[in-house]
């Protein structure tokens, strides 16, 4: 019996630590950014004449369809698409392949957010030496600074998420309401009038969803982080401005005005379909999930931007969107280079990207391309919501920063937020415990706080 | 009724075998079986020690995002326990064993029990049904669980809003635990019960036929014969159930998509590893973490076993 203790034992503690091992190659990626030397016409013919095998990691349904087109123009080289996975996943896949050191892909998806924590352990390539930064001028400039915070450009943008309100036209006005609310102040009287008569909550604040209460603050012009691209990042997500919009919503959600349940789950997609929630305030992808969610309610919702926090404004923040970004471990950066660059940028594939896939372009050529801002959507009875969005877009306040542990930042988000939403306890006041958190970390971690 | 035999008096009963190789047959024949062992302790080696070997090795560094690893010793052992987060992680997962384990392996003994009695009709169909949830993934059953225990369409919250008992909330901070309790009993249960069930099946028609004769009945008969015999495939499960319970791991990770203000990062040992490795990027003391938890499970599973021993020994005396 003894024996066979210790040998399970043994099982015991192999098992347990097997997850640690996952990730423990210990040497260091090797050192992006390359030469700064520019890449010559000659050397891209050259690369995109040779034959060779890249990989692209994304979660994009068939993209294949895209990289098709690459391929036909490329004959020479072979592209194998990988889903590993969305989000979170994807990442951690990412990071034990870099930590590795082989098995990472060429190419792969990256959200905006995170790209700062990529840039860290300098698993990006540079990709100005590339012509990126003729780039520039073909995306909306807060887009753009997404992928190229200073210098240097990190990936191609391939869809953004810039934030409006869809609504529920018919619960509305039941309500008595027959404008969208076109301030905050008007949004709450609308959501008691709402909650009054119909019974409805005028939207769901996901519980734990960060990138919707960050979007907000986006909106309202809080600048919760900083990274300098180096050891310094700045965190204030307690700052005035911020509880202001948290106490917004503390007041609507401790009047049970606002419900918070917890979003993409069941619960939420059947609240979503059976007028639990008369609207969802979202992003310029969410018109085209929801049009899948809530089938059954087709022609009622109708979109408009978000409410404004004094009379007359217009603007928006974002919630979502990623980006193409070639790893520094490739071993040939520049057709990965190209690759990124026309899956995003070619204009046939730009297209389809946005017409079949419904990425919402951060292209100003789509952006005013008629075939995409003309498009009639029979969910929205009629209305042209790419044109909605599209404009929308061009209110993004340019300079929104992240931070290079992004993960982390939303984590304990749901554990301080989150909680406190859930409770229908005092938003601001999770703020400074938020903050504490994040400053705490990033001084272990080695960062200066400023 | 007479003392029955249990697995301790074989053993006694058993000489150990010779050690020595005394002629060249034997000889060749050890060295086939140590071929034959050959593929498994490569792959042991490989699989287990090495990893196990370096995940210790790790976990004695200090990793930053800024400066990267340093050899820090002991330093993250000693911060894990002073980790209220790790141990309070712990202490959950302790009281998970505690309560449900018992439950569970009751359960499961029960049926077995009821099962070689013979006196349950279509016995086979039974077996197959207690036994199906263990074939669903653990995946699976967590998210079907998920979905009973919605509060707003959930068919548990709907049927007791029905009948008037208000909207149960399975998914709270308070009620987790016992959420989760319930999915492991339901997964289990037919797993532990084959265990038992076989181990009973396997025990010597002449026991029984002795216990007839001393006119036992079928509970006297579970009582004092059938329980004692397969005490140590009891004791197996309860090993098992050691090492699931505090590994405790898939349940947490996919009710945190439905119930995330209720589970924290650090609800059990390993879902904090977890988490720690994969959304913290502190690798190294995920691997400390890892390494505690792992000896805290072996010290739990050994005193089990000496409980047990100790037990038998003292009854051996008894009688």
């Amino acid at each position: 019996m003894i024996k066979k203790t210790r040998r399970t034992a043994l099982a015991l503690v192999g098992g347990a630590v097997s997850i640690g091992l996952l990730l423990t190659g210990c040497t260091p990626s090797s050192g992006g950014g390359g030469s700064t030397e520019n890449v010559s016409q000659d050397d891209i013919d050259k690369a995109m004449t040779t034959p060779t095998k890249l990989t692209f990691w994304t979660w994009v349904p068939d993209i294949e369809n895209e990289v098709k087109l690459f391929e036909e123009k490329y004959p020479a080289i072979d592209v194998t698409v990988e889903n590993v996975g969305q989000g979170l996943p994807h990442y951690q896949k990412l990071r034990s392949a870099i930590e590795a050191g082989e098995g990472a892909p060429d190419v792969a998806q990256l959200e905006y957010q995170y790209i700062p924590s990529f840039v860290l352990n300098e698993s990006l390539l540079d990709l100005t030496p590339y012509g990126a930064d003729d780039l520039s001028g073909d995306y909306v400039d807060w887009a753009w600074k997404q992928v190229s915070p200073a210098d240097e450009v990190w990936a191609i943008p391939q869809d953004v998420g810039p934030m409006g309100n869809l609504y529920r036209e018919d619960i509305l006005t039941a309500a008595g309401i027959t404008e969208p609310p076109a301030t905050w102040d008007d949004y709450a009287v609308a959501a008691k009038a709402v909650k009054e008569k119909t019974g409805s909550y005028i939207s769901n604040l996901g519980a734990t969803q960060a990138g919707q209460m960050i979007g907000f603050f986006w909106q309202a012009g809080v600048k919760p982080f900083g990274y300098d691209g180096k050891e310094t990042v700045k965190i204030d997500v307690n700052s005035d401005d911020a509880k202001k919009v948290a106490s917004y919503w503390t007041d609507l959600v401790q009047q049970d005005l606002i419900s918070t349940d917890v979003d993409f789950q069941d619960q939420w997609y059947q609240g979503l379909a059976s007028g639990k929630y008369a609207g969802w305030l979202t992003a310029a992808w969410g018109p085209i999930f929801l049009q899948g969610t809530a089938e059954s309610t087709s022609g009622l919702w109708r979109a408009a931007p978000l409410p404004q926090w004094s009379d007359g404004e217009e603007v928006s923040g974002n919630w979502g969107g990623s980006s193409d970004a070639v790893l520094a471990s490739s071993k040939n950066p520049i057709a990965a280079y190209e690759l990124a660059k026309f899956i995003n940028n070619d204009e046939p594939s730009a297209m389809k990207l946005a017409t079949e896939q419904f990425l919402f372009p951060p292209q100003v050529s789509v952006l005013e391309d008629p075939a995409f801002v003309d498009q009639e959507s029979e969910f929205y009875g009629g209305q042209k919501v790419n044109s909605l969005f599209a404009d929308i877009s061009k209110t993004v306040d340019t300079d929104f920063e992240w931070l290079p542990f992004m993960d982390y930042v939303y984590s304990t988000y749901e554990e301080t937020m989150g909680t406190v939403i859930a409770d229908k306890g005092d938003i601001a006041a999770a703020l400074d415990e938020w903050q504490d958190q994040l400053v705490k970390y990033a001084e272990d971690q080695g960062f200066t706080v400023e | 009724m007479s003392h029955s035999p249990t697995l301790s008096d074989e053993r006694t009963r058993t000489a150990p075998p010779s050690r020595r190789p005394t002629n060249t047959t034997q000889r060749r024949q050890r060295r086939a079986a140590y071929l034959f062992l050959l593929p498994f302790g490569v792959v042991f080696v490989t699989m287990l020690v090495v990893p196990l070997a370096y995940a210790g090795y790790l976990s004695l560094f200090e990793s930053k995002l800024i400066g990267g690893e340093a050899f820090a010793g002991l330093a993250n052992y000693g911060r894990a326990l002073t980790d209220p987060k790790f141990l309070e992680g712990l202490g959950r997962v302790g009281l998970f064993f505690i309560v449900q384990v018992p439950i569970m392996l009751g359960l499961a003994l029960f049926f077995a029990l009821a099962l070689d009695s013979a006196r349950a009709r279509g016995s086979k169909a039974i077996r197959l049904l207690i036994y199906m949830p263990y074939a669903v993934p653990a995946v699976v059953a967590t998210l079907m669980w998920g979905y009973l225990y919605g509060p707003d369409f959930g068919p548990i919250a709907q049927i007791a809003r029905a009948v008037g008992f208000g909207t149960p909330d399975f998914l709270s901070a308070d009620s987790i635990l016992g959420s989760m309790m319930n999915i492991v009993t339901w997964e289990f249960v037919g797993y532990n019960m084959i265990i038992m069930y076989a181990a009973l099946r396997s025990i010597p028609a002449e026991l029984y036929e002795a216990a007839e004769i001393d006119g036992a009945g079928q509970f006297r008969l579970a009582w004092s014969v059938k329980i004692p015999a397969i005490r140590p495939a009891i004791m197996l499960t309860v090993i098992f159930s050691i090492i699931g319970s505090f590994q405790l791991f898939a349940e947490p990770s996919l009710l945190n998509a439905i119930a995330p203000d209720a589970i924290t990062t650090s609800f059990t040992p390993n879902y904090y590893a977890y988490n720690l490795a994969f959304i913290n990027q502190e690798l190294t003391y995920a691997a400390a973490i890892a390494f505690l938890l792992g000896i805290v499970i072996a010290v739990v599973s050994y005193v089990v076993q000496l409980a047990e021993q100790r037990r038998e020994r003292q009854e051996m005396r008894q009688s």
